[in-house]
């Protein structure tokens, strides 16, 4: 699935943002991507959505290498993996369907399937009552599902999530997790990014993995230890 | 399909911004279009002085009828020599009286005819040019009977050296121009773009193939470009209908070379507009 070997990144001015990671993220897994900010989280989907290449090691999704490919090849990527951010990245000035039609005739979907699969999808993400609004008439949690309905046009095997909750009250931050557990429910991967401890807790199951200045300092499949930012976990915490 | 729809779109969402670069296209394309026109003007006024350019070969008088039929017809057979007119005394007194009439009695009182038989040697167009005449009058004055080639010497050489600036300077200007059209052209389509970055941006992430983004900009150029050339042939149409009904007699472009120049405002456009999503891919 996803296969990170000793990937390091790292940028002329601003030093290691990544350092000598390495992880394999299996199919239909739920994982949360965790670290302080600057830990280098998103600099980690970038480097799975191959946004960015790595300067040391190798990233491998599904078959293809960061190593290997080339620029012209890296679309096969991106419609392998969704991608969704926390401020939406939405096209202004467009209605929640035709956001996501967007994506469907750009990615070569026939044009005949491309109102009623995109209906379908914003059907899956519950907003097919707001097809027709504005996105910039949508509450911040149902622009959020337009952009996971629009990430998943392409039936990508995993979801990355750069911290997708991080603009969004605490009531549309539930909407959104049940909605990501319910598509990981259908065998989808879903890998997110955020530095909300709290949220981490309220889903046990879910792996974890935390980042501290580009280092990985925890997986929660394998280490032994507890996982540093929690420490120490007896005491309160915000929020208990 | 779906680009030229995007690009029709694009139009339709932003009917200002794109009729603007529209606009700075037709208006870099404009200057083109009056270069084009001064330069045809130009060569046109050229091309009237260039037809007088010809031979003239003086003959004795005695020259016998066989020797001007020998050499009429020597000279006719030159690929270079488009036609070949025999003028006898007679005939050049009379041309001199009709064409210098304050010379009319001056030829009238005269005795004797002081104006030599001639041949006139019309060249063929592309072949009036010094080194031809040159080569044509050497050739006549070879023969005994011929008194002297005339071609104008001075003034066939300085209409060339004024063809030879010509061109230069219409290739070195219509070079800069176009230059500057070009760039004009690809900071309109740059603004065009940079407008739509977003939409750029969402492609790149969903995995859209380069060419697949690339195709609809092209299109927006190449139609730009158009827009932009027909808007500037409109312009330079009621330039040249100003100056011809107000100012001087002026000739109008073939209209091949505004079908030229709506096909080169389209491929500026899209050249332009290539440049532009290029460097903008990068970048994203």
């Amino acid at each position: 699935m996803i296969k990170l070997t000793h990937v390091s990144k790292e940028y002329p001015k601003r030093g290691f943002a990544v350092r000598d990671v390495s992880f394999h993220l299996k199919k239909s897994e739920f994982a949360f991507l965790t670290g302080h900010s600057g830990s280098g989280k998103s600099t980690m989907l970038r480097l799975i959505h191959m946004t960015d290449r790595p300067t040391d090691g190798a990233v491998r999704v599904t078959g293809f290498s960061s190593a290997r490919i080339t620029e012209r090849d890296l679309w096969k990527v991106r419609r392998r993996v969704g991608m969704v951010f926390q401020d939406f990245r939405l096209l202004p000035g467009r209605t929640a369907l035709q956001n996501v039609a967007f994506v469907l005739e750009v990615t070569g979907t026939p044009t005949k399937a491309v109102q009623s699969r995109a209906q379908r999808l914003l059907a899956q993400v519950g907003l097919a009552p707001k097809a027709s609004a504005l996105v910039n008439e949508l509450s911040g949690g149902e622009q959020q599902r337009v952009a996971i309905a629009r990430a998943l046009a392409n039936d990508p095997f995993v979801l990355l999530a750069d911290e997708p909750t991080g603009n969004l009250d605490e009531r549309a931050t539930r909407g959104i997790m049940e909605l990501f557990k319910d598509i990981n429910a259908k065998g989808m991967a879903v890998l997110m990014a955020t530095h909300d401890l709290e949220l981490i807790r309220r889903h046990p199951t879910a792996r974890v993995f935390e980042l501290d200045q580009g280092e990985l300092v925890y997986d929660s499949e394998t280490s032994t230890k507890p996982q540093p930012s929690s420490v120490p976990q007896s005491e309160p915490t915000r929020g208990d | 399909m779906y680009a030229l729809r995007e690009a029709i779109a694009a139009f339709r969402r932003a009917p200002v911004l794109t009729g603007l670069s529209a606009a700075m296209v037709g208006l870099a394309l404009f200057v083109v279009g009056l270069f084009s026109l001064a330069t045809y003007n130009l060569q046109l006024a050229l091309s009237l002085i260039e037809e007088r350019v010809e031979v003239v070969v003086y003959l004795r008088d005695d020259t016998r009828q066989s020797e001007i039929d020998q050499l009429l017809t020597e000279l006719s057979a030159l690929d270079e020599v488009g036609q070949v007119r025999y003028l006898s005394k007679r005939d050049a007194l009379e041309r001199a009286q009709t064409e210098l009439p304050e010379f009319g009695e001056l030829f009238l009182d005269s005795e004797v005819n002081p104006l030599p038989q001639s041949l006139e040697v019309e060249l063929r167009p592309g072949d009036r040019n010094p080194e031809v005449v040159e080569r044509i009058s050497d050739a006549a004055e070879r023969y005994p009977f011929v008194e002297d080639a005339l071609y104008g010497e001075e003034w066939v050489d300085r209409l060339f050296t004024l063809r030879r600036v010509g061109a230069a300077s219409t290739a070195v200007l219509g070079a800069a121009f176009a230059l500057v059209a070009a760039l004009i052209i690809g900071t309109a389509l740059r603004i065009t773009i940079f407008a739509r970055k977003d939409e750029i941006y969402v492609m790149r992430l969903v995995g859209a193939k380069n060419g697949f983004i690339r195709r609809p900009f092209l299109l927006e150029g190449a139609l730009a470009g158009i827009a932009g050339g027909i808007l500037a042939s409109l312009m330079t149409y009621a330039t040249y209908h100003g100056v011809h009904t107000y100012l001087f007699d002026i000739s109008w472009v073939p209209n091949l070379w505004v079908f030229i120049g709506l096909a080169i405002g389209g491929c500026f456009g899209t050249a332009s507009s290539a440049v532009a999503i290029r460097k903008h891919l990068r970048e994203i």
